[in-house]
């Protein structure tokens, strides 16, 4: 066990130095950010200055080396657009996206657990085909749409829900969060609901998958043989195993909500650090895209970590090599 | 061979499936709009001289104030809504289906080396793949975007960067169990070139499991072009796919010109949902272990 965290932990220093490299590439060869730091009508030797200044008049390898020492003592520059550091930028806007990340997959496992299981446990009812076939239009439908749609309804129709932005935040911890406030709650629902959408559907026809794999187990037919109660069979049994697959899902939805939480933050103007990221794509605001992709690769890279260790604790057939 | 295959299993499944032919139908219908429907429609939506200014944001045609001539109402410039729809269908789906062929022979072409010929380019290829696959398709997508700026064929090499992955594992992990077999020893010992052993004795044997992979990517892809558009970083705005008019549709939700908005987004859940039907038929019957 102690061999194999200390080599996934050398795998994950690895995948970090690969994306790093990669992201280095890729700003390097796309468009010439010293014209995002100067004026307008700069002369040419304010350019020059700029760029020596940013450090772009050196070779590619010495600017490597630079972005990675830089990189290691958490020193990522100012943003263009913000004159402020990128880093603080992005922290700063990691609650709010968090937010609605937890809510959203708070959301998805209270509806996909229980509609899975009993699809799984009943396959033939009328009821499971519903929910399935409801699930595979979860996953057909663009999250996007579904939260313009939501927005229109409820929010421009209704009047029931506000059409965008964060609600009251209260300080905890040190963190703003509005999960405290009435209104930060009001506020949240939609897009958090839009968010969990395509999670919900996936966590549904994992949880049926590992449900009906259990069923068939013999100690499910034995449980029943005993006289043990239906319910007791289902959740007692049945849910504790076929819930090892969907903990793994549950890991890998949260990089997926937090790369699609970029979008729903756009469409409802959510101040969160996706909406920021787009707004720097937009604006070539390097510094804070740096920040953005790194930080979001460090915490997959940590969430798969914890995920793979904590498989091998719910399911003690499974051995690490 | 068509009599053969009419009363095949795979056939005979599929007449008892109602999900399956609700699929086979809505694809059918999106085929038949997306190939044939910009010669009916009866107006190019991009012919600025077709358009007229006065017919701008025409509700759908059942409604007060719309006109006949536009089922589904117009836009901003006056361009019919169907006629956009269909045009967008088109894009989309043709971005849907190239990347999901680049996507497929790139991965498969990998697949086969990494599985084939293992060590180190086996090594090489899987540790890439396993890199990628920590990080969700669509940030990389979206990451590959902002760093190329829009176009068609940038949607293209982003999404063929984000589909590989899975062809490749799924190949080599068929791969790597084909190659122990006797009918490649036998083509081994009958001398044949490596080139030759995979491409006309492994490859029709691992090409199986990638019918449904290829077919549920076309869906998805369809959604991450969507999404990309949406965000404008997607396909530019001389060529709006589906995502791209949604987003034109959401600058004015607010003003409560729905319709413009809720069309197109109709079109992709019907394409996809009659892709995902369709692909869930399929994995039962191509996976016989379910059954």
């Amino acid at each position: 066990m102690f061999a194999y965290t200390v080599k996934r932990l050398f795998q994950m220093l690895f995948v970090l130095w690969a994306v790093s490299v990669l992201v280095f590439l890729m700003m390097s060869f796309t468009g010439d950010p010293v014209y995002m730091v100067v004026r307008i009508d700069a002369t040419d030797a304010e350019v020059e200055n700029a760029r020596r200044i940013l450090g772009l008049d050196r070779s590619l390898p010495e600017q490597y080396w630079f972005f990675l020492t830089n990189l290691m003592q958490g020193e990522f520059g100012n943003s263009y657009v913000f004159r402020q550091p990128a880093l603080d930028l992005i922290v700063e806007r990691l609650p709010a996206t968090l937010e609605i990340v937890l809510v959203a997959m708070a959301i998805a496992a209270i509806v996909a657990i229980p509609l899975g299981v009993f699809a799984g446990a009943n396959p033939g009812h009328p009821v499971s085909r519903f929910i399935m076939s409801g699930s595979l239009l979860g996953i057909s439908l663009p999250g996007f749409w579904v939260g313009m749609m939501l927005i229109y309804v409820l929010a421009v129709e209704l009047r029931l829900f506000p059409s965008s932005g964060r609600g009251e935040t209260l300080e905890f911890l040190g963190i703003r969060t509005s999960l405290l406030t009435a209104n930060g709650w009001h506020h949240i629902l939609l897009p958090a609901i839009t968010l969990s959408f395509g999670t919900t559907a996936i966590i549904l026809r994992i949880t049926r998958a590992g449900m009906m794999e259990v069923m068939r187990q013999d100690y499910i037919r034995f449980a029943r043989a005993k006289g043990a109660s239906r319910r007791g069979v289902l959740y007692g049994h049945g849910l504790r195993n076929g819930m090892i697959p969907v903990v793994t899902i549950f890991g890998l939805q949260l990089g997926d909500l937090i790369a699609f939480a970029t979008i729903t933050e756009t469409i409802f103007a959510w101040p969160g650090m996706g909406k920021l990221l787009i707004d720097s794509i937009y604006r070539a605001d390097r510094p804070v895209i740096v920040v953005y992709l790194m930080l979001v690769a460090l915490i997959f890279v940590v969430v798969n970590f914890v995920v793979d260790l904590l498989y091998t604790m719910i399911d003690p057939r499974i051995t690490v090599k | 061979m068509a009599a053969t295959f009419l009363k095949s299993q795979f056939v005979f499944n599929w007449r008892r499936n109602p999900p399956a032919i609700l699929g086979t139908l809505i694809l059918v219908v999106c085929t038949g709009l997306v190939v044939f429907g910009p010669f009916l429609v009866r107006q190019n939506p991009y012919d600025l001289t077709q358009l007229n200014l006065m017919d701008s944001f025409l509700p759908p045609a059942w409604l007060d104030g719309g006109n006949p001539a536009y089922l589904l109402g117009t836009d901003g410039q006056g361009r019919d809504l169907v006629a956009a729809i269909v045009h967008g269908a088109r894009i989309s789906a043709l971005i849907g289906l190239s990347a999901m062929a680049l996507a497929c022979t790139i991965g498969t072409t990998l697949g086969l080396i990494a599985g084939f010929y293992g060590g180190r380019v086996d090594a090489l290829i899987m540790r890439v793949a396993d890199v990628q696959l920590s990080f969700p398709s669509m940030l990389i997508a979206l990451f590959l975007m902002s760093a190329f700026g829009t176009g068609i064929d940038k949607v293209l090499i982003a999404l063929t960067a984000v589909g590989w992955v899975v062809y490749a594992r799924t190949v080599r992990g068929s791969t790597l169990g084909e190659v122990q077999k006797e009918y490649v020893q036998a083509a081994r010992v009958a001398g044949l070139s490596n080139a030759r052993i995979i491409v006309k004795h492994v490859l029709p044997n691992v090409l199986t499991p990638l019918i449904v992979i290829a077919t549920v990517q076309v869906g998805t892809f369809i959604l991450i072009e969507a999404s990309l558009s949406f965000l404008g970083v997607g396909v530019p705005i001389t060529q709006p796919s589906l995502g791209l008019l949604i987003k034109n549709g959401f600058d004015v939700l607010f003003s409560g010109l729905w319709w413009t908005s809720v069309f197109p987004g109709l079109m992709i859940m019907a394409m996809v949902f009659g892709i995902n039907l369709l692909g869930d038929f399929l994995r039962d019957e191509l996976n016989p272990r379910l059954k």
